[in-house]
């Protein structure tokens, strides 16, 4: 019998950078900047910090860059890299580490300047894939998508309720990188990048920085904040390269969100607002089927008349996702600060009223690390 | 010193490389549980045995997805990319060459041939009989 992690530790602090206009700025310096808010809206002192969760795209041994660079001196590190569900994936170390005492003040944190950097290509190992120049990250999404159509009967008109569900609700967040109005018909007709994903099913690039700080529960009140609780967390892999991914309809997100869901103890049913990892349309659509949100290849009819855009029937992707608000190159770090600033009713206009329980899925690599997280506030522990 | 150390004994990518050098299309079958494995691998995916030969096989394959790289003219064109079933099992990643890239269709019947894909010595696949299998 494994011990239960639930409830037993909680975000008591989160830091988000601009999304846009950081040029001359490194991923180091935009990082630090998310990092200073996060320590101001906790109420503590950066020399508290013994824990530091960070990976990126653009430099190795990215934890020792963290602790030189802050002045620490961490009891317990994680530079695990399994792409852009990394830092729900951290969320998970750091809860362990926590419960067992290995440090005391966890930072999980991430920033790109991807947008006016130029996105750096990460190292990746050569596969027998690569004679055929697929055009990553594009095409392994675009080929789930495919499957996904073929299965299903999933069409573009629902692939673009998505980008518009998100650009209505990046329309309601002052922070977010696009909030023109868009229609289901800009989506469909825009250009075709890799087939049958058009420009706008795809996500911004944008830069961006976040930070999060984590503690044990029983001193989670005593920082100015109300504390947001981890309540369950599954992660799940089952291939790198598309073609080793057994069932493109299918992501590993099943397993992982079944078991954050029995951790958690709570249903898809009882939850108030999901963020999802939205790199692409297709995304939201095998996250909401795999996490149990509607029944395998009805995600199409699900997200279609505006069900999940403001005024819908289930809150996705909040903030505008990556499709809308930010995607500097790694997004998991922004479900989960958005889930954390509902649950403390902080959103303003996008604000989901009265919400208690909010599911993250990070998404890694090319639908292959899944990540699921649930957050609750104090009377849901 | 860049001294060139002979290779006795090839890994499982690069022999899978130097037969497609030489024209021919090997995978591995697992002697343990018969399972043919596909990328090239020290260990059996399935069972974990490493007792793994290299077999010859039918090339025949089914698309079970596909998609098209949209590229201007100017830099080579539109082309395809595909998830192929093969007959035996694995699913690798090509292209089918003799049908436009966005008439490509899943369930579609295909067969394998080693050919370049941008000079590269590659398995690519054909919709249509291109006559005996060329390995």
């Amino acid at each position: 019998m494994v011990a239960s992690i639930r409830g037993s530790s909680a975000v008591v602090g989160v830091g988000l950078t601009n999304f846009h206009g950081l040029p001359g700025m490194n991923h180091m310096e935009i990082m630090a900047q998310a990092v200073e808010k996060a320590i101001a809206d906790a109420g503590i002192h950066k020399n508290e910090i013994d824990g530091i969760f960070s990976a990126n795209f653009v430099e190795l041994l990215t934890p020792l860059t963290i602790a030189e660079y802050f002045g620490l001196n961490p009891t317990f590190m994680d530079g695990t890299n399994t792409g852009g569900s990394v830092f729900v994936n951290s969320m998970q170390s750091a809860a362990a580490a926590l419960h067992l005492g290995l440090c005391n003040v966890a930072l999980i944190c991430y920033g790109s300047n991807s947008a006016t950097g130029k996105f750096t290509h990460p190292p990746a190992m050569r596969t027998v894939e690569d004679v055929y120049k697929p055009r990553n990250p594009i095409s392994p999404y675009a080929l789930a998508a495919n499957r996904h159509m073929h299965e299903f009967g999933t069409t573009k008109e629902q692939l673009a309720e998505v980008a518009v569900s998100a650009r209505q609700w990046a329309q309601l967040n002052p922070a977010a990188t696009m909030r023109d109005p868009l229609t289901i018909e800009e989506v469909v007709n825009a250009r075709m990048i890799v087939d049958p994903l058009g420009l706008l099913d795809c996500c911004l690039v944008s830069d961006g920085g976040a930070a999060m700080i984590m503690v044990r529960s029983d001193r989670a009140k005593d920082f100015p904040k109300p504390p947001v609780y981890m309540l369950g967390v599954g992660s799940r892999t089952d291939h790198n390269i598309i073609s080793a991914m057994p069932d493109l309809t299918v992501t590993p997100a099943r397993e992982a969100a079944a078991a954050a869901f029995a951790m958690a103890g709570v249903t898809p049913a009882d939850i108030d607002v999901v963020e999802l990892y939205d790199a692409f349309t297709i995304n939201t659509i095998l996250f909401l089927e795999d996490m149990g949100f509607c029944d395998k290849g009805e995600g199409g009819n699900f997200v279609s008349n505006g069900n999940i855009a403001p005024g819908g029937s289930l809150p996705v992707n909040t903030n505008g996702g990556g499709l809308s608000c930010v995607h500097p190159g790694m997004y998991g770090m922004f479900l989960m600060i958005e889930a954390v600033q509902q649950l403390r009713g902080e959103c303003g206009d996008r604000q989901v009223k009265g919400a208690k329980l909010a599911a993250c899925n990070g998404n890694g690599g090319f639908l292959a690390s899944q990540v699921t997280a649930i957050f609750g506030t104090e009377e849901t522990l | 010193m860049n001294k060139e150390i002979p290779v006795e004994n090839p890994g499982p990518l690069q022999t899978f490389e130097d037969n497609l050098a030489k024209g021919e299309f090997k995978i591995q079958q697992c002697k343990e549980c018969g399972q043919h494995v596909f990328y090239p691998r020290q260990l059996c995916n399935h069972c974990g045995s490493s007792s793994l030969k290299w077999v010859e096989i039918s090339g025949r394959g089914t698309v079970y997805s596909t998609s098209v790289v949209r590229r201007k003219p100017e830099r080579g064109g539109d082309y395809n990319i595909s998830l192929i079933d093969l007959e035996e099992g694995p699913r690798m990643m090509s292209r089918v060459m003799d049908v436009e890239p966005t008439e490509v269709t899943i369930g579609m019947q295909v067969s394998a041939h080693v050919g370049l894909v941008e000079e590269k010595p590659a398995v690519v696949f054909y919709n249509k009989e291109q006559g005996d299998k060329e390995w």
